[in-house]
């Protein structure tokens, strides 16, 4: 069994999973523990901040609760309309062998599932469904990302809630507000919601 | 309503931050030092959750348009109403028309002024708290700003004056998750040598300078879950502890965790300090 439990100082533990799957499949099972103020989620990793000792019946069941099977979890994908037309198509086709169009339709033609949230507000990694589009980030970041640039790093990919640095290579951008504090869910996307890419420039 | 005359080089709104919310990217932000937050909540009669200002490096001044009891926390440090010196770490009374000007700490960075009845600002995600990080919450104050302030809920505590804390510079250290990915001579020189603060120090985190902390695996680590007090090691080996207005997620290993009395502290360290981490 490769789960870990690691202490993290005084009051937290860091819960290393299998993998991502894993790691979302314990989530809903996490949120409903006690001694557990908040749930963290991170690659493969989920941060436990506690408000109370937990003791080593706990720290078992933690390191024994079966997964939940994410088709379980899983609704409908959330569509994301992108112009793709980024900066950095042509450059993500380089690093890949492969064309524009190709860039956009394995990006398109694939479910990407939000793995965590980090980076600002808003800000999901998407993890897919296959590892087709791994490239490296830009050498140098840009000082301005525009708000709704779809971008892709390591296996990852992504989407600017607001205007800011960013070293992720750009593909395409979207209209779709990622983060809006005035509405009752602030997140359009959360850890375990899965999402299809549209592309509405296809000629 | 109190009315921001000067800010000195930095003052934001504080409470108690946005914690939960980490989940979707949103850092718990809230006061740097929260015990002083706390103190001068409570010597005006205030909830905890009630919001502050915080003041770095001094040179705050306000002004009353009524009587307002204000007191100050933090780093022991000279206040002035007027041209009459007084004390921090008490409630006061600011009459209308006087002014209160806070000197800089001699040592330390944050002080914490609180009002009775609470400042009052709108709430983004349950929260007053600026976040540098984000550019969630109230932008820093600026002069001129006006700020209406609450009711009192709670009465008066009976006590003048509450004992001021020096900033400690010795830090109580925790093994952190990955402290297997640094060699046994990286935790030794961590808990044995002295570090100094480095001029990257802000509400995020704090970098030092010190001796290299090497690790023994050397992949990249996959991105997770940070916490305020977090001895974070980036490339280049030199420690960074981070702070209220911390990212909540991180892809460098995180080595050791500060308690939470010694997180306070480290937020009232300024750069060229010399401190110990203590395991």
């Amino acid at each position: 069994m490769s789960r870990r439990l690691l202490d993290y100082g005084p009051s937290a533990l860091l819960l290393e999973c299998e993998d991502l799957p894993e790691a979302l499949g314990l989530l809903p099972l996490l949120r409903g523990e006690p001694n557990i103020d908040e749930v963290i989620p991170g690659a493969r990793t989920v941060l436990l901040r506690l408000n109370a000792h937990v003791d080593d019946a706990q720290r078992r069941r933690l390191l024994t609760m079966p997964a939940m099977a994410l088709h379980e979890t899983e609704s409908a994908p959330i569509r994301i309309e992108v112009d793709y037309g980024g900066e950095d198509l042509a450059e993500v086709a380089k690093q890949i062998t492969s064309t524009p169009a190709e860039v956009i339709r394995l990006h398109a033609s694939q479910i990407w599932t939000v793995g965590f949230c980090g980076f600002s507000p808003g800000f999901a990694y998407l993890q897919p469904e296959h590892d087709w589009l791994h490239v490296r980030r830009r050498p140098v970041p840009r000082t301005r990302v525009p708000a709704g640039a779809v971008g892709l790093a390591d296996s990852w990919s992504g989407i600017y809630p607001r205007e800011g640095p960013g070293g992720w290579q750009l593909i395409g951008r979207t209209e779709a507000r990622l983060w809006d504090v005035r509405r009752p869910s602030p997140a359009l996307l959360q850890p375990g919601d899965r999402v299809q890419f549209v592309a509405i420039n296809e000629s | 309503m109190i009315l921001i005359v000067d800010t000195g080089p930095l003052a934001v709104i504080e409470d108690l931050g946005r914690p939960g919310l980490a989940h979707l990217g949103v850092p718990p932000s809230g006061a740097a030092d929260r015990a002083s937050c706390g103190l001068a909540n409570r010597l005006v009669g205030n909830d905890e959750i009630d919001a502050v200002i915080e003041v770095t490096f001094g040179g705050l001044i306000i002004a009353a348009d009524q009587l307002h009891w204000v007191a100050v926390t933090g780093p022991p440090t000279q206040l002035w109403i007027d041209d009459q010196p007084t004390a921090s770490h008490a409630a006061l009374p600011l009459r209308p028309g006087q002014r209160l000007r806070i000197d800089p700490p001699v040592r330390g960075v944050r002080n914490y002024l609180a009002a009775r009845g609470g400042l009052q600002m709108p709430k983004t995600l349950g929260s007053r708290s600026t976040d540098v990080l984000s550019g969630l919450g109230p932008a820093p104050l600026r002069r001129g700003t006006t700020i209406q302030v609450g009711q009192p809920t709670g009465s008066l505590p009976g006590i003048d004056v509450a004992p001021q804390r020096v900033p400690s510079k010795d830090l109580e250290v925790f093994p952190g998750p990955r402290r297997d990915w640094f060699t046994g001579e990286a935790w030794a020189r961590l808990v044995s040598e002295q570090w100094t603060v480095s001029a990257d120090a802000d509400r995020i985190g704090i970098r030092f300078e010190g001796p290299e902390l090497d690790r023994r695996i050397a992949e990249e680590l996959p991105s997770e879950g940070l916490i305020r007090g977090a001895v974070q090691v980036p490339a280049g080996g030199q420690p960074l502890v981070f702070l209220a207005d911390h990212p909540v997620t991180g892809g460098y290993p995180v080595i050791a965790v500060l308690s939470d009395v010694s997180a306070d502290h480290a937020a009232q360290l300024r750069p060229g300090d010399h401190v110990r981490f203590h395991g």
